[in-house]
């Protein structure tokens, strides 16, 4: 027995980094909008009190702000000739399950994506001709530039607060920026973080090579700010617990800390818990949505009508509820047809760990992305031909407060356990750091999401089935990046290296990133994208599909500022376009 | 220090500590893993929602997959840990005579090293499968906050040089590049019991270490 409510103008599916900020953008046309959110609501102020926001054990392996994986999880397996099995355990990466989704844990890294980015499938076959094209490679254009979206990024960057220093401010390079960033069009809001010993021991010897070392844009306040919601934050004080944690000081910008609790003041906004939607309903000719089902916290099955759909959730639930519900034809990788699922990505991970005999780094200060990092191996910053590979890396000394259980790094060649193990961690934990190659990803034809055919979830659907593994264009660019984080720690001199590469295979057991990609890509061509450049869905006007899952590949640079970007993006394109004539915009 | 044992028998106590203490074993560096009482922390464990897989995902079939797959196991660690110790015991007291935690250190180690690598048959599981766990959770009980049951004394963060909560002052202390900050760990615990100071925002007030100078 279905509950059919009321109808409502808007609907929007997920309230985390992308779901808060349209639905608070939206809340000035004083149209009725509902946001609806499968997890519970936090307060910040009590759930991330201190000192229990400081214990590593809960955040990092039991936390419930995490997707709770009893009720639903996804299937995984490298290639389609395997089984896929389900993913039981939390590990490569973290949703979130929460009002604020993964955006209340993450580490606020707040890079934008490079010009290159948005338009690397026909920068590359100018630059470098057809043959360097990765095999079976499915990138593409966004059909979106970075250009259009720099104000909005603006727009993101003003309410998140975020500290740094322009490198290229309206196209004068700036000194202590990024010199390959693109044009911005003011300096950021926040001045930039501090640079501590590790960051100034790789800057010295990556300027002494001839690159240009700056501080890492990040989300963490850098003084105490007020933002355009009229939202004040502290400042960050360097604790630590930042990645997989909530902020104790309220020093990150998060969902909480900068937009619900000046969008809950809206009349006609409506925010929903606890409400699981199951699939977009859809019309009988199956051009328009209807409004959404969802399961209530008292397992009650709810229609809500609306005239407007905004799915904002995780890359994961975005893809699935589109495939659940049958908008857009899905992909299949042996015809490479069809549009739903394809372009998944991820980012690559590798590091340079360096031991020191007369160094201490006191690790477990940090946090928020406290991060000095170069860019002249990011993106097509660099000369690729004969390299075999598109794309690049970032290389950073990352102070991120290193917690015992997760963080300890011994020299190559040490015991996993027993007594040598114990003397080398009391030996380097205060002795250690590493530069991290952070590398983008390419989409590829291998690589896709589609429904499962064996596993359910909780209220009897199919789970999100995940194929992956990392191409040779993944291996040859983190080979390359990781060469040149060599360099850096060869004049940086430690006692002792140790080199951590990109894993053979994609594995879904250790922690990497909550940086998952794609499969409702966004682009020019319907053939080849789920949504046109303002998101919406080519199939169904009045689907909009919002977040990390419109990259038709994954960049070098984590992706929530873009995320956040695209909603402003969308949120100025919904309310200025489509809500005066509701229409396909492209 | 006495504990009550939630959910592990006494044999099971008995092989944890001698289990964990060869992971990270007492010497001259520091407590090892018995005396920062991580047999205690791994029944809080066990007893705790993650012992039954509270939030994992529990429903079959249930099959073994590649190691890129993870965790497959239709046990819970409650069964896992129950089932393992019960059959290494008795493959101890068939080939050595004794149960696991009366044989001699390096015959421990050469045991514990065939289950990591699943050298070791057991009759209804794979000795790696629990292996990991009991390498994981040792850690897990030498380096969490002491409220876990675990790193007692704050063995784990003594060793490292780790102070536990954070203080207030860290944007200073990251300015004094290459000096070690040491000081006495506080834990939530501490805090708890009110054995540890917390300013106006409960960042823990940090005591520094006198450090002796080097010879």
């Amino acid at each position: 027995m279905t509950t059919r409510l009321p109808p409502v103008d808007i609907l929007v599916v997920g309230v985390g980094v992308a779901g808060s900020i349209l639905c608070k953008e939206l809340a000035a046309t004083g149209l009725k909008i509902v946001g609806l959110e499968r997890g519970r609501m936090l307060d910040p102020q009590h759930d991330f009190a201190m000192p229990y926001a400081h214990d590593e054990l809960k955040y990092d392996r039991h936390s419930d702000i995490l997707q709770n994986l009893s009720r639903e999880t996804l299937t995984f397996r490298n290639h389609t000739q395997q089984k896929a099995l389900p993913m039981r355990e939390m590990g490569s990466f973290k949703p979130g399950e929460c009002v604020g989704g993964a955006g209340m844990h993450w580490g606020a890294h707040a890079r934008r994506f490079l010009p290159w980015d948005f338009e690397l499938r026909s920068r590359t076959l100018d630059r470098y001709g057809a043959a360097h094209m990765p095999a079976d490679w499915t990138g593409q254009d966004w059909g979106l530039t970075y250009e259009e979206l720099e104000p909005y990024y603006d727009q993101f960057e003003h309410i998140y607060g975020v500290g740094g220093k322009a490198g290229n401010l309206e196209g004068a390079l700036q000194p202590g920026g990024n010199p390959f960033e693109g044009v911005r069009s003011r300096e950021f809001p926040n001045p930039e973080s501090q640079r501590t010993y590790a960051g100034t021991l790789f800057a010295e010897a990556a300027h002494s090579l001839g690159k240009t070392p700056f501080q890492n844009p990040t989300a963490a306040m850098t003084s105490p700010y007020t933002n355009l919601y009229k939202m004040t934050l502290g400042q960050c004080v360097r604790g630590g617990f930042c990645n997989s944690h909530g902020c104790a000081m309220g020093a990150k910008a998060s969902p909480l800390t900068t937009v619900i609790p000046t969008l809950a003041k809206h009349p006609n906004f409506e925010l929903r818990t606890h409400t699981n939607v199951t699939r977009v309903d859809m019309d009988s000719d199956g051009k328009r949505a209807t409004g959404v089902t969802y399961i209530d916290a008292r397992g009650r099955e709810v229609h809500q009508p609306a005239d407007l759909v905004i799915l904002a959730s995780y890359t994961f639930n975005n893809t699935r509820l589109l495939l659940l519900s049958g908008i857009g034809k899905p992909y299949d990788p042996v015809a490479n047809q069809g549009v739903v699922g394809r372009n998944y990505a991820y980012q690559t991970g590798a590091r340079v760990a360096m031991f020191f005999d007369d160094k201490v780094f006191n690790p477990f200060m940090g946090g928020g992305a406290l991060t000095t990092s170069i860019d002249d191996y990011n993106g097509d910053n660099f000369d690729h031909a004969g390299l075999g590979f598109i794309g690049g890396a970032y290389l950073a000394a990352q102070s991120n407060g290193a917690t015992p259980i997760r963080s300890i790094s011994v020299p190559p060649g040490t015991p996993r356990w027993g007594g040598a193990w114990k003397e080398a961690a009391a030996q380097h934990y205060n002795r250690n750091f590493s530069i991290y190659a952070h590398g983008g990803c390419q989409s590829r034809r291998g690589n896709y999401l589609d429904l499962d055919p064996t596993y359910r979830d909780a209220h009897g659907q199919p789970l999100l089935r995940m194929t992956f593994d990392w191409g040779e264009n993944e291996q040859r660019l983190s080979a390359y990046a990781i060469e040149r984080a060599l360099e850096i720690a060869k004049v940086i001199n430690p006692s002792q290296l140790g080199v951590h590469p990109l894993s053979k295979t994609y594995s879904i057991v250790p922690y990497q990133s909550t940086h998952n990609v794609g499969g409702a890509a966004m682009g020019a061509d319907p053939a080849t994208s789920v949504v046109n450049k303002y998101l919406q869905s080519w199939d169904v006007p009045n689907v909009f599909v919002v977040g990390a899952s419109a990259f038709p590949q994954n960049s070098a640079n984590p992706p929530t500022l873009t995320v956040g970007a695209l909603a402003c993006w969308a949120a100025d394109a919904i309310k200025d376009e489509y809500l005066a004539r509701p229409r396909p915009l492209v | 220090m006495a504990h009550a044992y939630r959910f592990l028998t006494q044999p099971e106590v008995k092989f944890l500590e001698a289990a964990a203490e060869r992971l990270i074993p007492a010497d001259h560096l520091g407590p090892g893993a018995r005396e920062a009482g991580v047999a205690c922390f791994i029944d809080g464990q066990l007893a705790s929602p993650w012992g039954l897989h509270g939030r994992q995902y529990r429903t079959g079939p249930w099959q073994e997959g590649t190691p890129e797959q993870g965790f497959q196991s239709p046990l819970t660690p409650q069964e896992i840990y129950r089932a393992a110790i019960r059959e290494i015991d008795q493959h101890c007291r068939m080939e050595h005579a004794k149960a696991f935690p009366f044989l001699e250190a390096a015959l421990q180690d050469e045991l514990l090293r065939q289950m990591e690598s699943d050298a070791l048959p057991l009759p209804s599981i794979s000795s790696a499968l629990f292996f990991s766990l009991l390498l994981r959770n040792t850690m897990e009980g030498f380096f969490a906050d002491p409220l876990y049951g675990g790193n007692r004394g704050k063995a784990g963060w003594r060793l490292i040089g780790f102070p536990g909560v954070a203080a207030a002052n860290y944007t200073e202390e990251l300015d004094h590049h290459n000096q070690s900050y040491q000081v006495e760990p506080v834990s939530i615990l501490d805090i708890e019991q009110q054995r540890a100071q917390v300013d106006a925002q409960g960042y823990a007030k940090h005591i520094k270490l006198r450090v002796e100078p080097k010879a």
